[in-house]
């Protein structure tokens, strides 16, 4: 029962989010001001992550690979679509989930605990799309994010796989233009596109209806965290059941 | 004026407001005491509208707040300055933006304007040279002035305080007691205070609601409360032995 109560009033929260607008111009402000936390603070620890794990797939992919009747090529190809398809856009929302779901659960829970939600609501404004609609909105860039983890994650790759030794530089090119289908990045960017809407809304749900004290907002960011990624890794299921089977 | 017509309000089956009826006047500070768990919070939080009640009617100057549909109940919100227990300011803003908020979000008034109204209610409640500072940087007093400066920014008709002072020492508590009561008079609003300062109830009170278990139990201002003959109001104000002096010394009319 309480899980149905839960999911229902996420759904209210969401309604409540996409009701009255917050003034345009303030509204601008906070948009820029969500993408500069959730999105631009973000590259770093997403750039760092894709470019030593491409270059791990990489080496493990190379070292699995004793067989001489198997192209070296396949190393690269191997390394883009482990990127392309999970790596990027499924394992990263994970850490998403931790960094960007952290921070908007214990920054709305404690505007909670703090009173600043409820002043919000005695000034006559909608507290929900003032403090939520921005961060999904923001999140909204998250696909270019994944785009650069593709990349970088893929330039790990070729690091790893030429500079290594365990491919030559040719070889990688090709593998990685082999059997390329484009659906894929559509895929993935779909997939991508619904990650960004739960890595916004979960976490701030659970911020937004906490009760307690400071105590309970690192609870609360605890919880946000693991329904963020179980929520994530259901979907992940069910739009690659969806798309690709 | 406030008139609060029969409310109730119940969480579940727990009863904790039980029709209630009492007004609150303009240009008066009207205060609500009470022991802890007596409804005090509750009886507030419905006066903001932030609890519908479940039964009852709360009137605003005659127009009752659940017959008016919702944009106009958000345009009598706006005509509410709140001052919340712990101040409730905006940790990421400055106080200069913190007390520009309200007229930031529901006025057309130009960048410098806003500035020249925030640089008045400071004046007025007696802070200078902290527009750039953030709440964590002032001290709670000054929080206190700067959440009463945001409250009053947008000239509200109705003004709401819970517990305006708690957790400051004595001098600054009168201080804020008596700003509270020369901003309800200059600007002639209607205030609701939610307190159990005892100091406050003497010193401000114009007209005290006193709640003991969800029921009104004495209506009355300052002057008339040492009269009364309800024991749990006199055990209520008069606790301390210095109060039951000060009662004594009422009596007698010294």
């Amino acid at each position: 029962m309480k899980y149905l109560h839960d999911i229902g009033e996420y759904f209210i929260m969401l309604k409540k989010v996409f009701g009255r607008m917050t003034k345009t111009s303030v509204l601008r402000g906070l948009i820029f001001k969500e993408i500069d936390d959730l999105i631009i603070s973000s590259l770093g620890i997403v750039i760092f992550i894709s470019f030593f794990i491409g270059g791990v797939v990489t080496i493990q992919t190379a070292l699995n690979l004793n067989n001489p009747l198997i192209p070296k090529s396949l190393i690269a190809f191997t390394a883009r679509q482990s990127i392309i398809l999970e790596f990027s856009p499924t394992f990263i929302s994970i850490i998403m989930a931790g960094k960007v779901g952290s921070n908007i659960t214990s920054s709305i829970g404690t505007m909670r605990v703090m009173e600043q939600i409820d002043a919000l609501e005695v000034m006559g404004i909608n507290s929900a799309n003032y403090l939520i609609f921005p961060k999904i909105i923001a999140m909204l860039f998250y696909p270019f994010v994944i785009a650069i983890s593709m990349f970088v994650g893929i330039a790990g790759a070729y690091a790893a796989g030429v500079l290594g030794g365990f491919v030559a530089g040719e070889q990688f090119l090709n593998g990685l233009q082999n059997d390329f289908i484009s659906f894929h990045l559509v895929y993935a960017f779909i997939k991508t596109f619904f990650f960004a809407i739960i890595l916004a809304t979960i976490p701030a749900y659970h911020g937004y209806y906490m009760k307690g004290g400071a105590l309970e907002v690192g609870k609360a960011s605890t919880t946000a965290f693991v329904w963020t990624s179980v929520v994530l890794i259901l979907a992940n299921y069910l739009l690659t059941q969806l798309l690709l089977s | 004026m406030i008139q609060v017509n029969n409310l109730h309000k119940s969480f579940g089956e727990e009863e904790i407001l039980k029709g209630i009826n009492t007004q609150f006047y303009q240009g008066k500070t009207n205060l609500i005491i009470g022991q802890s768990g007596a409804g005090k919070t509750v009886f507030l939080k419905c006066l903001l509208g932030l609890f519908e009640p479940t039964e009852g009617t709360i009137e605003y100057n005659g127009q009752a707040y659940s017959s008016l549909d919702a944009e106009k109940q958000r345009d009598l919100r706006q005509k509410m300055g709140m001052v919340f227990q712990g101040g409730a300011l905006f940790d990421s803003m400055t106080i200069a933006e913190n007390v520009m908020f309200p007229l930031k979000m529901f006025t057309k008034q130009k960048k410098g304007e806003m500035m020249n109204r925030v640089e008045e209610v400071l004046e007025r409640v007696d802070l200078r040279n902290v527009n750039n500072k953030f709440p964590s940087e002032i001290s709670g007093g000054m929080q206190k002035r700067v959440a009463i400066a945001r409250a009053i920014v947008n000239k509200p008709e109705y003004l709401f305080c819970d517990e305006p002072n708690s957790g400051l020492d004595p001098k600054t508590a009168i201080l804020i007691d008596n700003l509270i009561q020369e901003i309800t008079k200059e600007n002639d609003i209607t205030t609701v205070i939610n307190t159990h300062d005892m100091n406050s109830v003497l010193e401000i009170g114009e007209n005290i609601v006193y709640l003991k278990n969800g029921n009104l139990a004495w209506n009355g201002s300052k002057d008339e409360i040492y009269k009364s003959e309800d024991e749990s109001l006199t055990n209520f104000v008069y606790s301390s032995e210095l109060f039951k002096k000060v009662r004594k010394a009422q009596l007698k009319g010294l």
